[in-house]
């Protein structure tokens, strides 16, 4: 799992009345935020209890064992299992052809601030930087706002159902995602390296080539990775809504009560996912 | 000198390294091209984009009605209480199971030494240990969506059951990273707190939970994006909220009423995620 890069350290020893209020504040919204979600969840905890609901349980677990291991039943399954992997493949490989240009262009320091474009007149950067820059921000955030499923609701009416349709999901809501990421570590990386290069006399593509991609590069490939390893579960659970892979499976032997079935393929699940993380924690490894 | 040069070769890749992984990568993308039939001809040729662009217009206008928007703002706020409720779960279950899952607070590290526990204590809570992240994994492995389905059959339809998916699938998830979290504290002001003669629990109150703290606030809000991403989509198996509302509008093909509902979406992912960017700012 990547770390998730938290915020600077806020100053906390400003005194000033806004910070001394706020927890008092937050405590407040947050229990009433509390209360009124329980009531708007329909929060009951008795039903867990009441009625068929631990038999209901019961019957599933039992049902589960023995799980159904069978060469015709595991044949079968090995055609989705795989396909799992290559929707979460070929989905990453779209995000990334997405996220890089509309990351770049909604990267501030490329577009139209900083030591870049020092020497360009303000007309030029307002028309030629800030425009693609916000419009590149408004289509990243409607494609990681919107969800996966979603997407793929769109694009199985689009394409029709199967795997293309789960793809083209990934790409786009992950695209959004990566495209977010991607402008962030390149706004985050050390400005010096950039200034000495344009002090030397270096193009504009030089300082972008030799002093942002190096800093960048183990960061961007990292949390590529790190999105790959979320793309296998999204993979696997965009077969509910008719995109192919093991979703489908899980469905249908839930849809028939044959929970026997459902534990092999969770099984399946786990084994995809663990050899996934194992080897994406491996190629991070090499390259940070 | 040999030994150690050929290990640094191993750990290091030459220079033949990146070819490798370059082919590698693409014959992994022509695997997966194959296998997942894409067809991006076909789809920005004429007729896959005009079928695209015919659906699209085809949603055009919203439905702004009284009725649909009463609706969609009644979904919002169900797919926001079912995040909510559920991270909070998660981090109720993933707590004290991450306690569990924690070697340096179990059977090794600072808090031992010197107080060993006996061979037979230390097989249980190496055991203890074990059961801890094997719960922890069964819990994670399953996704939301499974979890869901297996709650709607056990509670029946609405929202709780897609709170209990949220909770259970996201408890193990934050259990694991909060267990990795106290595994990976500073182990200093520990020393210093044993020096004074501070008990086990003294330690794990005033040396671990302080400096996880941050952490444990940073990676649950991080969780309840995800999870308002979730929320909506569990609907879909009956579990409550937009995503209920965007299958039936689906499946009647109601296009405009659809439209209303992934705007709706979009405020309310929208909205949580910039609370929980303004909360790990101020928290954090």
């Amino acid at each position: 799992m990547a770390r998730i890069p938290s915020a600077p350290p806020a100053d906390r020893f400003r005194a000033s009345g806004s910070r001394r209020r706020f927890p008092y504040l937050f405590t407040a919204v947050f229990a009433a935020s509390v209360l009124f979600s329980l009531r708007a969840a329909q929060v009951d905890p008795r039903r867990l209890l009441e009625g068929d609901a631990l038999g209901n349980v019961a019957k599933f677990v039992r049902g589960m064992f023995p799980p159904r291991l069978d060469g015709e039943f595991l044949g079968l399954m090995a055609r989705p299992a795989i396909e799992t992997v290559q929707i979460s493949v070929m989905g990453t490989a779209i995000a990334v052809a997405l996220g890089v240009p509309l990351g770049l262009l909604a990267t501030s320091s490329l577009t139209w601030r900083g030591v870049l474009h020092e020497r360009t007149s303000r007309t030029g950067r307002w028309l030629l930087g800030f425009a693609p820059y916000a419009a590149a921000r408004a289509v990243l955030s409607v494609f990681r706002a919107i969800p996966e499923y979603v997407w793929a609701f769109m694009f199985v009416r689009a394409v029709g159902l199967g795997p293309f349709a789960g793809v083209l999901a990934i790409g786009v809501a992950y695209g959004g995602m990566l495209g977010k990421v991607y402008s962030e570590i390149l706004e985050n990386v050390s400005p010096r390296p950039l200034e000495t290069l344009r002090a030397a006399g270096a193009s504009r593509l030089g300082v972008a080539l030799y002093g942002l991609v190096p800093q960048a590069l183990p960061n961007v490939i990292a949390y590529t990775l790190y999105r790959w390893e979320c793309a296998i579960r999204a993979s696997a659970i965009l077969g509910f809504v008719g995109a192919g892979g093991l979703g489908q499976q899980i469905e249908l032997s839930m849809r028939m009560f044959q929970f026997d079935e459902v534990l092999t393929l969770l099984a399946i699940l786990f084994v995809l996912v663990a050899s996934v993380d194992v080897l994406s924690g491996r190629i991070r490894g090499w390259v940070a | 000198m040999g030994g150690l040069r050929a290990r640094a070769a191993a750990a290091r890749p030459g220079r033949t390294a990146p070819l490798l992984a370059g082919a590698g990568l693409a014959a992994l993308l022509a695997w997966s091209w194959h296998g997942t039939a894409v067809d991006l001809p076909g789809l920005f040729g004429g007729e896959g984009m005009r079928q695209v662009a015919t659906y699209v217009a085809g949603l055009f206008p919203p439905d702004l009605s009284a009725r649909t928007w009463r609706d969609a703002a009644a979904g919002a706020v169900e797919t926001f209480a079912i995040s909510l409720i559920g991270s909070l779960l998660a981090v109720g279950l993933g707590l004290p199971l991450s306690l569990l899952a924690t070697r340096t607070l179990l059977y090794r590290g600072i808090l031992f030494e010197g107080r060993r526990p006996g061979p037979g204590a230390r097989t249980a809570r190496v055991a203890l240990y074990a059961a801890g992240k094997a719960l922890l994994n069964l819990l994670r492995t399953i996704p939301e969506i499974v979890w869901a389905l297996i709650f709607v059959f056990m509670v029946g339809l609405g929202p709780f059951p897609g709170v209990l998916a949220l909770g259970f699938h996201t408890g193990g998830v934050l259990g694991k990273l909060f267990g990795e979290v106290l595994e990976d504290v500073d182990p200093a002001p520990l020393e210093a707190l044993q020096a004074t003669g501070a008990s086990r629990f003294g330690i794990l109150v005033y040396g671990v939970l302080p400096q996880a703290l941050p952490q444990f606030v940073s990676y649950a809000l991080y969780r309840w994006e995800v999870n308002i991403r979730a929320a909506a989509m569990l609907g879909f198996v009956g579990a409550g909220g937009l995503g209920q509302r965007i299958h039936i509008a689906i499946s009647l093909f109601q296009e405009h009423q659809l439209l209303t509902l992934i705007l709706a979406i979009y405020a309310i992912v929208t909205l949580v995620d910039a609370l929980s960017a303004y909360l790990r700012a101020r928290l954090v």
